[in-house]
Parts: structure tokens; C-alpha cells; sequence
């Protein structure tokens, strides 16, 4: 009989599940090895540059190559008309709409895409770009999506004018993209009519940028002699890029391969089909050569898929002790001159309908209007679960509304609405079916880890002070997410399901290969899917090599965003696990003379139930498996592939809490403290998701501190630099400390939930609720975002709490 | 076409000899013409430090390097960390301490932080944070990476003759 000793050995070796394994992937990062898309050099290679256009709204009159042509280095130079006769100067994109490539007689946005220069390098290509001449006649720009739908406003979308429906219902303007809802209408109005307390905010969400360090880009390389296409390029999601691609191309998807190398970051950033790739592998077919396209990092912020820019309105109804009868939220979403982002047909506003959040409201309405404006195309990214990151903002603020509104603890006030742990799996009533929870829990450890009695007691007593020079402010946060798209009857883009898959293959001497449809940016993947792997199988994962990215070798998937990835491919790694573990356990079962069910399985082997000496590692199995030593009938090998389609999304939770300490002179905001307690059931790599939860929350403070894509009135982007867009560095950061609950997923094969958005989901109402609550005393219910040191000071001025005694 | 320039500089300690124009930028000799493709280009505004690396005993961001500036220079990158098959400290910590998620960055950090510690082998935390001020990540948060570059001070003061 094996040992504690022995047993905890063998565990070790695994590396399996839990183990906060040190990460595969850093060997070639920390030696300056990896191979990022700009690494990539193929002979012949051509540079492919951009002209964009410099107006918001505005007709093209006329192109003049000449003088670019005659630039030395440059080869050709690529516009609409070049595009016309393999018809891809207009694409069609994941949220049913169409969007140029390069832009035929208008541009819509400021920075769009007018033409492509191909030189023999980088620079000469923009010396190229800046000779290309582009005539204008300068129309009226829309920036402000509340005037996109007045009578007589500027059409920006001529090309779709008469289109009665761009993929999701009647359109009512020219300007208007589509407006969906759910829930009740008037079970929620009756439950506002009928309620005790009412609150009601306006409550913006500003367009911000996900601004990944590595910007966008691409290696087109056509074979004309095969007639054979590899694209190499910054994707998040390589086989539905391959499958766009065959659509747009015509070639056969069996000649097409997409291959994701390395990739500095994505956060949803990486994942829309951008013009650039499309000019270059156009591009690359016509001229037989390379073309390789790096975006700028001004392109990457101007053009790339932004996030947010959804105006809301929040309201909520409740009994007088604040318990939620009724939930209102509507948002009028400001889309840019595309809808170009990642929308599952039938959930063109995401998952936005998880914004009932962790709490237990009996009727819910919810709407959403999208809008084209002169601005870049996009909404869904930013590390926000389609869309959630606008639900969970909404629903964590107008908790603490509510709470102001009724001189409620903001504490107490979530306690009163959390859906109860017993409740679970519990489904909204706007349809979701949340797995599993356990939230009272989750808060009451965070509040006592803080001392969050002591917090109140220490800001009444600085409110008491007038000579306190700060204003001190808790904010809380208690989310629920929903990650994991997902089941393929209500998530699809362009109609293929968001399943995933993962192709193990099991070699004789017990190393192993698993290839996955999902796409590392840097989550860990190479990591955390051989732990899975080496837990189910009992190999250690160190001889677990992981591939993802070569859609000629990696299995069909929905690749990495919205954290999908453990809750869908990780799923489909356990399952297929599972089928070559039960084919072992036949061979087990033959090789030890016995019966399948005499077997029992311990960490690394079978054995014989009763007689443990008579046993037989997976080791072991994998040498016979290859031999003819099999059951009758069973062919060789240990391989097995599955596609897994989740029977529901995973909803990780968690419970923060932010104490800022504001300075009434300057308006800055220190983060004195922020502890983040987070659920996401099974943990792979406590390591790995403590990382991601630092990652995710330094991108919350970012946006909620200082974050935003400012436009003049004629559509002039104002911050698209690093001059002037927050990017946080080590100075202001704030420290992180992180904790958890485990509450398993009751329907994921290991009971694991996706995590790496929840900081950013979780986080951005948590600063928020913080910096707001330092002006509570003083009648503060909101304040939009960003919380900028010269926003809370305007802030500070309105109310006169920087007035020193003796100031005139 | 501008006039073409020689300029041979040391490269990880390699003279290396090359002829650019004079607009030509050092990220781009480096990564283009010398396939050193270590330091990484994160913006063109000298914001983002993913191009750092030590020129002449200090830290630069190559992409606001002339190449031609660099004759007769030490240039120390990523590719020069290891020696002998030995990781350097500062490797190995941000390895044991998590200090990387996406990697990208981490040329920039490692390059950075090697020449902070040169100058001041023991940081406080503040000291750390702010000497890396001018290298960003999307990804860490930074708190493992000032944790890998306290693990590497201490290392590395422990035995000075490894530094």
C-alpha cells in the first residue's frame, strides 16, 4: 500500500492541477527568443504601408500615385480600384454589417484606410506613404452618437442607405444599426411604478483603447506556383480568420493556412479581422510575394477595435429596506462607422444581459440602441466578455446608488440582493442560468481580511475633520461574470459555434503532444493545458508539449478572448483526456488479467482493487499501446480528439474593495489599498491566474483612472498617442493583494471557470464606486469615468471642498 | 537616397559593422540588419521602453537612437544576458517570480533592470518602480516583476563576483 509519502511524490512529478508550475513559455521570452509577427522576415518580403485618410467624414475626389511611385523602393500602390476586380475592397464583418478595406469614393473615420504603398523596406515604404496625394471635399462629422439619429443628420453609411437590416433587425435611420432587448417590459414597469424607492442614473462609459504593447500585424505570403496561402498575423482567433479568408478569397480553406506565432498582448484587440491583413494577403496573391504590414502604434489607437463608448441609463426599483423589485438599464451604443466587432448572430449587444449581476432581481428590462458615428469601428474588447464590462459597471454603480439613496451600507445593500448560495445553479430573470456561486461567503471574508468596520469608522471621523486634507473613499465590487462563449445554440460568429477542441496524441515512451483551437497572447496556455492533461493522464507535464496557432495542425476552434479558453478548450482537453484514459484502462485491464471495473485509478497508474502490487502505470500502457499486445478488436495508439460544445458559460464571481485616500488640493487619487478576492471554481496554476489577476487590474485602474479616446467636433482623435493615452507604469500602479473561494462550475468537466477578466470586469466598478464615495457625504451619486486627477479636482472645485480657512 | 554611413560598433561584445543611412534607427539596425530581434518596437513616441537596451554603461530606447550616433559603442540587449549557457539573474528571477505573461516587454524590463541594479545593487521598492517608470507592460501589473528584480538584487549582491 503506498504512502502519504510516496503518494504526494508521485502528485509532485505530475505537476498537475494546482501546482503553480513555473511557465514553459518563459525560456524563449526571457532570452529576447520569441517570435513576434515583426520578427518574421520571408525573402522577397515586401513592406506594406497605409495612407489614411485625415478627416473624419469626407468624399474622395481623387488618388495620385505618380509621385509615390517614383519614390525609390516603392513597388506598387494599392487603392480601392485595385481591389474592385476580386471584389475585397469592402469585407464583411463579425457583426454583419460590411466594412471597406480601403476606402471607394468616402472615408468615415478619421485615420481610415485609403491605400496601401508596397516597398523593399519599412522606411522607404513610408516615405512612399507620404507621397501618395489624396484629394478631399470635406463632409459634417458625427462624434456624438446621441445626435446620430436626429432628423436631418449627416448619412454616414451611404453604401448601406438602403439596407432595411444590417444582421439584427429593422433599422429606423441610416445612421441606426440595430436596437435589441430582453427581459420584461412590463413586468418591470409595473414593478417601478409600484416600488417604494426609485433611482435612476445616467451613467457613461467612455470609448477606451485596449492598446496591447505589440500593435497589429501580418505576413501575407502567397504561392503562385501552389497556389497556396500562409498568413501569419496577430490573431486571436486563427481558424476563423482561415475560414473569413476562404469567403473572401475564393481559395479552397484546405490551401489556406493561418499561423499565430507569439503575440504581444491582445485583450480582444487582436481578435477583428482588420483592412491591413486583407490589403496585404490581396496584396501578396497579386504581386506572388511576402507582404508584411506592422501597424504604427497611432494606427493601433485610431483604427484597431476600441472598447466601450456605450451611454447608459441605470435605473432600479426596491422595497424600503432596498431589496431590487424591478431593474431598467439601457444603453445607446456608440459603434463607430462599422459594426465590425465580434457579435454572436443572435447577441448583437454581447452578453449585456448578464447586468442583473450577482443579485437576485425578480423582473428585468434591458435595451440597447447601436449607432454609426464618424469614429473607428469596434466596441466589444478590452478584456470585456463581450460587452460585460458595461454590464457589471452598470449594475456594481446603481448597487451603490441604491445604497446612497436609502442611507443603506454599501456593504448590506449587496448582502440583501445576492442570490443565496443555496439558489444556485440560479437562473436571471433575463435567461442566464448562473452554475454556481457562493457570494455572501466571497464578501464577508474580504470585509473581514480588511477590517471594513474600521475602514468606516476611520473615513467618518476624516468627514468629521475640516482640516483632513484628503476624502477618503471604500469602493466595493461584487460581480458575477460570464465567460466561455459557448453553446453553440446561442454563440456563434458569422454562424460557425464557439466550441473548441483539443487533438491529444500520446507517444510510446509517455510523452505527449495536445494541440488546441484556442490562442495564447501570454494567458499561459503552454502551461496550464499540460497540467490539465497531466492530472487526467498521470504523465508529468513537463513531457507535455502544447501547440496552438497553426490552423494546419491545431484542431477547429473559436481560438482565445472573452476567457473562453479554459472554460471550452480546457473542457475539450479534459474530455479527450478522458477517452484515451478509458481506452488505458482496457489495456490495463488485459495486461493485469482483470476486469475493467477491479481497476482503480491512483494519480499516475491502475491497479487491481485488493491486490494493489499487481498494478500498471500510464507509462507503461503507453509503450504496450503501440505494441500488439492490445484487447481483441482495439486498434494502436493513444490518441484521442474532442470537440466540446459547453452546455452553458461559466460564471466566475469575486468581491473587491478599493480604499482611496483623494487629495482635495490636487485631486489625485491614491489607491491605498485593494484587495481582490475572486472565484473562478477549479484553479489550474495558482501562480498563473495571480498574474492574471494583477494584469487585469492594473488595465481596471487604468480605465478608471485615466482612460479615454477624446474627439473634437470635426472627428479629430485627440489622445491617440502614448502622449496622451494612460498607460499605467510601475510609479502609479497600486499594489494588488489577492485571495479566493473555490466554487467548482457544476457542468465543466473539472470545474474550472474562465478568470483573467474578471479583475478587469470587477475592477473598473470597484475604483469607481471608490472615488464616488469619497464625495458621498457631499450628495455625490455618480461621476463618469475617467477619474482623472484634473476631472476630480473640477470635481473637488464644484463642491468648494478645497476651500482652506482664511481662502477668500 | 541619403549618403550611406560605415559605423561599427560592439554588439554583446562582437564588433559588428554596418552601413545606414542617417536617419536610421538603432531598433532597426539591431532587429533588421543584425537579427537581433530581442528589443521589440511598442510605439513610436518613446513612451513604451520595449526597445530599451545598454548602450555605453547606460539605458537607452533604441528607437530614439541613431545608428550613426552609436560608432565605437558597447551595446549590451537581451541576446547578451546569458553567458557561458547561464541564465543571468535577473532572467532566472523574472522566470521564478512570474515577472512575464505575454513576453513582450521583457527584453525592455530585463535590460532596464540589469542597468538599474549596475547602479544601485540594492533598490527599495520605490527605487525599483521608479527606475523601471519608463518601461511599460499591458500584462504583469508589474508587482512580479519589481519581486523578480528585488530576487535578482539579492542574488546578485550575495555573490559579487557573478555580477
Amino acid at each position: 500500500m503506498a504512502d502519504t509519502a510516496e503518494l504526494k511524490e508521485r502528485e509532485q512529478k505530475l505537476q498537475g492541477m494546482g501546482a503553480s508550475l513555473l511557465r514553459k513559455e518563459d525560456a524563449r521570452f526571457i532570452r529576447g527568443q520569441g517570435t513576434y509577427i515583426d520578427d518574421l522576415t520571408l525573402p522577397g518580403m515586401l513592406f506594406g504601408a497605409i495612407v489614411r485618410s485625415p478627416f473624419a467624414h469626407a468624399r474622395i475626389t481623387s488618388i495620385d500615385k505618380q509621385k509615390a511611385l517614383a519614390c525609390p523602393g516603392v513597388v506598387a500602390v494599392l487603392t480601392a480600384d485595385d481591389l474592385k476586380p476580386v471584389n475585397l475592397h469592402w469585407m464583411p464583418t463579425a457583426g454583419g454589417d460590411v466594412q471597406a478595406v480601403l476606402a471607394d469614393k468616402k472615408v468615415c473615420f478619421q485615420y481610415q484606410e485609403v491605400a496601401m504603398v508596397l516597398a523593399t523596406d519599412r522606411y522607404a515604404a513610408y516615405d512612399g506613404a507620404a507621397l501618395v496625394e489624396v484629394g478631399y471635399e470635406e463632409l459634417p462629422a458625427i462624434t456624438d452618437p446621441k445626435q446620430a439619429l436626429a432628423a436631418g443628420a449627416p448619412v454616414i453609411r451611404e453604401d448601406i442607405a438602403d439596407k432595411k437590416d444590417v444582421g439584427h433587425g429593422p433599422r429606423t435611420h441610416p445612421n441606426h444599426i440595430f436596437t435589441w432587448e430582453s427581459g420584461n417590459k412590463a413586468a418591470a414597469d409595473a414593478a417601478f411604478k409600484s416600488a417604494a424607492i426609485t433611482v435612476r442614473e445616467e451613467i457613461l462609459n467612455p470609448r477606451v483603447h485596449p492598446c496591447p504593447l505589440e500593435t497589429c500585424g501580418c505576413v501575407a505570403s502567397f504561392n503562385k506556383a501552389t497556389g497556396y496561402l500562409t498568413v501569419y498575423v496577430t490573431s486571436q482567433i486563427p481558424h476563423l480568420f482561415r475560414t473569413v479568408l476562404a469567403m473572401l478569397s475564393g481559395l479552397a480553406e484546405s490551401k489556406i493556412r493561418v499561423v499565430g506565432g507569439d503575440i504581444g498582448g491582445g485583450f480582444g484587440n487582436k481578435v477583428p479581422i482588420y483592412p491591413g491583413y486583407v490589403v496585404a494577403t490581396v496584396a501578396s496573391i497579386v504581386t506572388g510575394v511576402p507582404i508584411k504590414w506592422i501597424e504604427s502604434r497611432i494606427d493601433n489607437i485610431s483604427t484597431t477595435g476600441f472598447a466601450r463608448d456605450y451611454h447608459g441609463v441605470g435605473e432600479l426599483a426596491a422595497d424600503k429596506d432596498g431589496r431590487i423589485k424591478g431593474l431598467r438599464f439601457s444603453a445607446l451604443a456608440d459603434h463607430g462607422a462599422f459594426n465590425s466587432h465580434v457579435s454572436a448572430s443572435k447577441l448583437p449587444a454581447g452578453l449585456f444581459s448578464i447586468c442583473t449581476g450577482s443579485y437576485a432581481i425578480p423582473n428585468a428590462y434591458c435595451r440597447v440602441d447601436a449607432v454609426y458615428t464618424n469614429k473607428a469601428p469596434g466596441g466589444v474588447a478590452y478584456r470585456c466578455s463581450l460587452r460585460v464590462t458595461e454590464a457589471v459597471y452598470l449594475i456594481e454603480r446603481m448597487m451603490d446608488v441604491l445604497a446612497q439613496k436609502i442611507g443603506v451600507d454599501k456593504a448590506e445593500i449587496r448582502r440583501r440582493n445576492f442570490v443565496k448560495a443555496e439558489q444556485f445553479p440560479y437562473t436571471t430573470s433575463l435567461g442566464w442560468t448562473l452554475d454556481s456561486g457562493a457570494y455572501h461567503a466571497a464578501l464577508d471574508k474580504v470585509l473581514t481580511a480588511v477590517d471594513y468596520e474600521g475602514l468606516r469608522r476611520e473615513q467618518a471621523a476624516k468627514r468629521a475633520d475640516p482640516k483632513c486634507p484628503t476624502l477618503m473613499g471604500i469602493g466595493i465590487s461584487t460581480f458575477t461574470e460570464i465567460v466561455g462563449a459557448g453553446p453553440t445554440k446561442v454563440c456563434d460568429i458569422l454562424g460557425i459555434g464557439l466550441f473548441d477542441s483539443c487533438d491529444i496524441r500520446v507517444h510510446p515512451t509517455g510523452a505527449v503532444i495536445a494541440r488546441l483551437g484556442t490562442m495564447s497572447q501570454g494567458q499561459g496556455h503552454a502551461t496550464t493545458y499540460s497540467q490539465i492533461i497531466a492530472t487526467e493522464l498521470g504523465l508529468p507535464a513537463s513531457d507535455i508539449v502544447i501547440e496552438e496557432g497553426d490552423t494546419d495542425k491545431a484542431p477547429y476552434g473559436a481560438g482565445t478572448w472573452g476567457s473562453r479558453s479554459t472554460p471550452v478548450a480546457g473542457a475539450a482537453a479534459a474530455t479527450a483526456a478522458r477517452k484515451i484514459k478509458d481506452k488505458a484502462r482496457k489495456i490495463a485491464a488485459h495486461l493485469l488479467e482483470v476486469g475493467e471495473g477491479d481497476l482503480e485509478w491512483e494519480i499516475d497508474r491502475f491497479k487491481v482493487r485488493g491486490n494493489p502490487s499487481q498494478a500498471k502505470t500510464m507509462k507503461e500502457i503507453c509503450l504496450v499501446s503501440h505494441t500488439g499486445n492490445l484487447p481483441p478488436g482495439m486498434e494502436q495508439g493513444l490518441n484521442a480528439v474532442a470537440y466540446y460544445d459547453p452546455p452553458n458559460l461559466t460564471f466566475p464571481f469575486g468581491a473587491y474593495l478599493c480604499v482611496v485616500d483623494i487629495d482635495k488640493f490636487t485631486g489625485e487619487t491614491k489607491v491605498r489599498r485593494f484587495y481582490a478576492l475572486d472565484d473562478c471554481g477549479t484553479r489550474i496554476n495558482p501562480m498563473v491566474i495571480e498574474g492574471q489577476i494583477h494584469g487585469g487590474l492594473t488595465e481596471a485602474f487604468a480605465v478608471a483612472l485615466g482612460q479615454q479616446l477624446p474627439f473634437d467636433e470635426s472627428g479629430n482623435h485627440l489622445g491617440n498617442s502614448l502622449m496622451d493615452y494612460f498607460l499605467p507604469t510601475a510609479m502609479e500602479t497600486p499594489h494588488w493583494e489577492t485571495d479566493h473561494t473555490v466554487t467548482p462550475s457544476p457542468h465543466h468537466p473539472i470545474g474550472a471557470k474562465g478568470v483573467a477578466e474578471s479583475p478587469h470586469v470587477g475592477g473598473i466598478p470597484c475604483f469607481s464606486n471608490a472615488v464616488i464615495d469619497a464625495f458621498a457625504h457631499l450628495g455625490v451619486t455618480h461621476m463618469d469615468m475617467p477619474h482623472s486627477s484634473y476631472r476630480v479636482w473640477r470635481k473637488c472645485q464644484e463642491l468648494g471642498v478645497n476651500k482652506r480657512p482664511g481662502d477668500a | 537616397m541619403a549618403k550611406l554611413h560605415k559605423v561599427s560598433f560592439k554588439l554583446n561584445g562582437k564588433t559588428v559593422d554596418v552601413e545606414v543611412e542617417p536617419r536610421e534607427l538603432l531598433i532597426s539596425t539591431l532587429r533588421e540588419r543584425l537579427a537581433h530581434t530581442g528589443a521589440h518596437i511598442g510605439c513610436e513616441t518613446s513612451h513604451c521602453g520595449a526597445c530599451t537596451v545598454d548602450c555605453n554603461g547606460v539605458s537607452v530606447k533604441s528607437c530614439t537612437v541613431l545608428t550613426v550616433q552609436c560608432g565605437g559603442a558597447e551595446v549590451l540587449t537581451v541576446e547578451g544576458l546569458e553567458r557561458g549557457g547561464a541564465l543571468h539573474a535577473l532572467q532566472q528571477a523574472f522566470h521564478e517570480e512570474h515577472g512575464l505573461q505575454c513576453g513582450y516587454c521583457t527584453p525592455g524590463m530585463l535590460m532596464r533592470a540589469y542597468r538599474l541594479l549596475q547602479e544601485n545593487p540594492n533598490p527599495s521598492e520605490q527605487e525599483i518602480r521608479s527606475g523601471l517608470a519608463g518601461n511599460l507592460c499591458r500584462c504583469t501589473g508589474y508587482q512580479n516583476i519589481v519581486k523578480a528584480v528585488q530576487s535578482a538584487a539579492r542574488k546578485l549582491t550575495a555573490k559579487p563576483a557573478a555580477a
